[in-house]
């Protein structure tokens, strides 16, 4: 038996069989149909303080502004938007790495929003995170063998003399490492090994969920491809939930089942892959999409639609659609009435009020539809 | 000067670093030529040359103790040859850089308006006067709203597509006749990509100057190159107009890299083909073509021979460094393109496989180039 069958066998998934696809790309879901995190009305406002001596709260910076969502069993669920959209201090509260203002995060069916002690400690057990930089992620000081074995440490398993050792080493040869370089330190391995050590310690205690945020960003092109199939890998062999942060757009398409748009604190479309990249509804979708730059040259003579100006500053952000300062579209309405996100028909959930036609994606260009 | 000279044209450039640890051979043979308000789009990855090409053009590397050889011709004067006074009255000048990250290369102490008045005056004897009123016509032309107050504000007052803007404003105050731009998009989100990337287009029509742009990201050159070079470790691998680049890619390099791309219309179902290993040591580098101990396709004698830049057969405007045969190459690529994995196409091709078994990602392959700029 390999290693790998031998660490899916503990992890309590049958050997050798793949994870099902139903029509519509949805993925067979490896228990009940309740969704693995719900989302609820997320809030997480950061407060801005002024005063030596005596601190007070002059305003907040409102990062994460009533966000829900589901995420799915067994699913790859992305989350792009630009820097300050709220994408990371979402997948933080799902972690429960940060407190949410108001809102709920349940997980398995429970609320972790307000958990304590050993049930929040367990909770953890289940999630776990790949960070965007490799070079940060990774105590330098620690032996690879050491940084991969501290969730054991930490959750006290696999406590016999050399189980905890030979576990590393299944975990090693998983993610494609050579298991001899136990003992290396992390200076001695390129960025992308660096991504494996991450994904290996992220994988150590067989999570449920696992949270990677701008996974690839920090690493070259031909090394991203590595491990983008590597992660694809790991989810099949342990069927693994996924939440995917990027600001790549076609990074994102590949890995994801289901994709999130975010705007300054709020989901403003959200749908399978297919529906949002053909037809994207909301106008921001629209101009993300017709933004990205393609490697074909034919394409070069169109004009992007560009959109104008800069993100309003999360700390006042506009009233009702945030986006209307931006958006092509804006009518009146739209600052005075907050639009819900709603099912548009075309497969995807938009918060708008007058979302795109046919007929306007194709003539602002957006890359993806043709 | 004859107008139909190069305006800018490198020559077997070498750039070397000693280090403790070895020489870096970080610029290892690379000639390519800059046509007047043309783009040449640079491409590669991280240790690849391609900044320190650049930076040698300008002479920012001599004060870093590099070794460099070859010549760089601007419109007939090798920037090698000259004094450090005389290439200081070009850089700058008649050849601006704009760099990856606006952020610091503003001086966080200065208005930006001070910073664009000095970068006008040392080039232009002006007043200061006449100076802020250039710095302000600069801000609106990069489209900097409102340029009469923002001139009098700090860089961290501006957004980060707009530093990028301020500096693009610097590197235009003297209307250069070059424009070197490394990484400018890379720190920035994509819809203000978008915006900078129209915005240097606009420019260059407008002011008919030549662009050089240096980056990892092959939807950018696409998007505004003529021409693309493509390099790997120290070396230009392929050549060639941005049109037959990426209907005809040549090298095993470039179509790695094209496979490794997801791509924005594509579907989950399609397989990213990585390229194994990771980039070599830029002090211990592959005997032979570089490439060849990442080559799906490498065979014996590619570790001895060293390919040089040769026209495709049939396309004089594009050359390749491989030792694989034209008719080789070309049917390889339409196995690649038919989305055969690399090893499939070597074998209906019928290439052996290569003798040294291939890096696994497992294994290090040499050390991580570090190239302390």
């Amino acid at each position: 038996m390999s290693a790998n069958d031998a660490f899916a066998q503990r992890a309590g998934q049958p050997v050798g069989v793949e994870r099902e696809e139903l029509p519509g790309g949805t993925p067979a879901s490896s228990g009940s149909d309740e969704p693995l995190v719900e989302v609820r009305n997320l809030v997480k406002h950061f407060p801005i303080s002024r005063g030596v001596l005596i601190r007070r709260k002059v305003g907040a910076v409102q990062a994460v502004d009533g966000v829900s969502f589901d995420v799915k069993r067994g699913e790859t669920l992305g989350i792009v938007g630009e820097t300050g959209c709220g994408k990371s201090t979402t997948a933080r509260l799902i972690m429960r790495l940060l407190e949410p203002t108001s809102g709920e995060v349940r997980f398995d069916g429970q609320d972790i929003t307000k958990l304590k002690g050993s049930r929040l400690k367990a909770v953890r057990r289940d999630v776990q995170m790949i960070f965007q930089d490799p070079y940060s992620s990774l105590n330098p000081r620690k032996t690879v063998g050491a940084t991969i074995a501290q969730p054991f440490v930490i959750h006290g398993l696999n406590e016999g003399k050399g189980e905890r050792k030979r576990a590393v080493q299944e975990l090693m040869e998983t993610v494609g490492l050579n298991p001899e370089h136990y003992n290396r330190y992390p200076h001695e391995f390129s960025g992308g090994q660096r991504q494996r050590i991450g994904v290996a310690r992220a994988l150590a205690l067989k999570p449920k969920l696992l949270i990677a945020d701008e996974p690839v960003s920090a690493l070259d092109v031909s090394i991203q491809a590595q491990v983008l199939n590597l992660l694809l890998e790991m989810q099949r062999e342990f069927g693994l939930t996924l939440v995917f942060i990027a600001h790549d757009l076609s990074v994102v398409r590949h890995m994801c089942d289901r994709v999130a748009v975010m705007y300054l604190g709020r989901v403003v479309e959200i749908g399978p892959g297919g529906p949002l990249y053909d037809f994207p509804r909301h106008p921001y979708t629209g101009a993300l999409l017709s933004a990205v730059p393609v490697p074909d040259p034919r394409l070069r003579g169109e004009e992007p639609h560009l959109l104008s100006g800069d993100v309003p500053s999360p700390a006042n952000p506009p009233s009702a659609c945030r986006f209307h300062t931006r958006c092509p579209k804006a009518q009146e309405r739209c600052s005075i009435d907050d639009p819900p996100l709603e099912d548009k028909g075309t497969g995807t959930s938009a918060a708008c009020h007058f979302p795109l036609t046919r007929e306007e994606v194709a003539q602002i260009g957006v890359r993806s539809a043709r | 000067m004859n107008a139909n000279e190069p305006l800018l044209k490198v020559e077997d450039l070498h750039v070397e670093f000693p280090t403790e640890d070895g020489v870096v051979h970080a610029v290892d043979g690379v000639s390519y030529e800059v046509a007047r308000s043309a783009t040449l789009g640079i491409v590669g990855e991280s240790g690849s040359g391609k900044t320190v090409s650049s930076l040698t053009t300008l002479g920012l590397t001599r004060t870093q103790g590099a070794r460099i050889s070859g010549r760089i011709i601007f419109e007939g004067k090798d920037l090698l040859a000259l004094s450090e006074a005389e290439l200081r009255t070009i850089r700058g000048n008649e050849i601006a850089m704009i760099f990856q990250d606006p952020l610091s290369s503003l001086h966080p102490f200065f208005k930006v308006g001070v910073q664009l008045v000095e970068a006008v005056r040392v080039h232009q004897d002006v007043s200061k006067k006449a100076a802020r009123a250039r710095a302000i016509e600069l801000l609106g032309l990069v489209g900097i709203p409102d340029p009469n107050n923002r001139v009098d504000e700090y860089p961290h007052e501006f957004s980060g597509g707009m530093r990028q803007r301020a500096m693009i404003a610097m590197a235009l105050a003297n209307e250069p006749k070059l424009l070197i731009a490394d990484e400018p998009t890379t720190a920035l989100d994509v819809t203000v990509q978008a915006q900078i990337l129209a915005l240097l287009e606009r420019l260059q029509s407008e002011l008919g100057m030549a662009i050089v742009i240096i980056t990892h990201d092959l939807g950018v050159v696409a998007q505004v190159a003529d021409d693309i070079a493509v390099m790997y470790a120290g070396r230009i691998v392929e050549r060639s107009s941005a049109e037959l680049l990426f209907a005809g890619p040549e090298h095993p390099y470039t179509w790695g890299l094209l496979k490794s791309i997801p791509s924005l219309s594509g579907t989950r179902k399609e397989q990213l083909v990585p390229i194994p290993g990771s980039p070599p040591s830029l002090i211990n580098l592959p005997s032979g073509c570089h490439f060849h101990p990442r080559c799906p396709y490498s065979q014996p004698d590619h570790a001895r021979i060293d390919p040089q830049l040769k026209p495709v057969p049939g396309e004089p405007s594009h050359g390749v460094a491989c030792l694989l045969e034209p008719s080789v190459r070309q049917r390889l690529w339409t196995e690649l393109g038919d989305g055969k994995t690399p090893e499939q196409a070597r074998a209906s091709v019928g290439l052996p496989e290569p003798q040294e078994a291939l890096v696994t990602a497992s294994e290090t392959v040499g050390d991580e180039p570090e190239v302390g700029l």
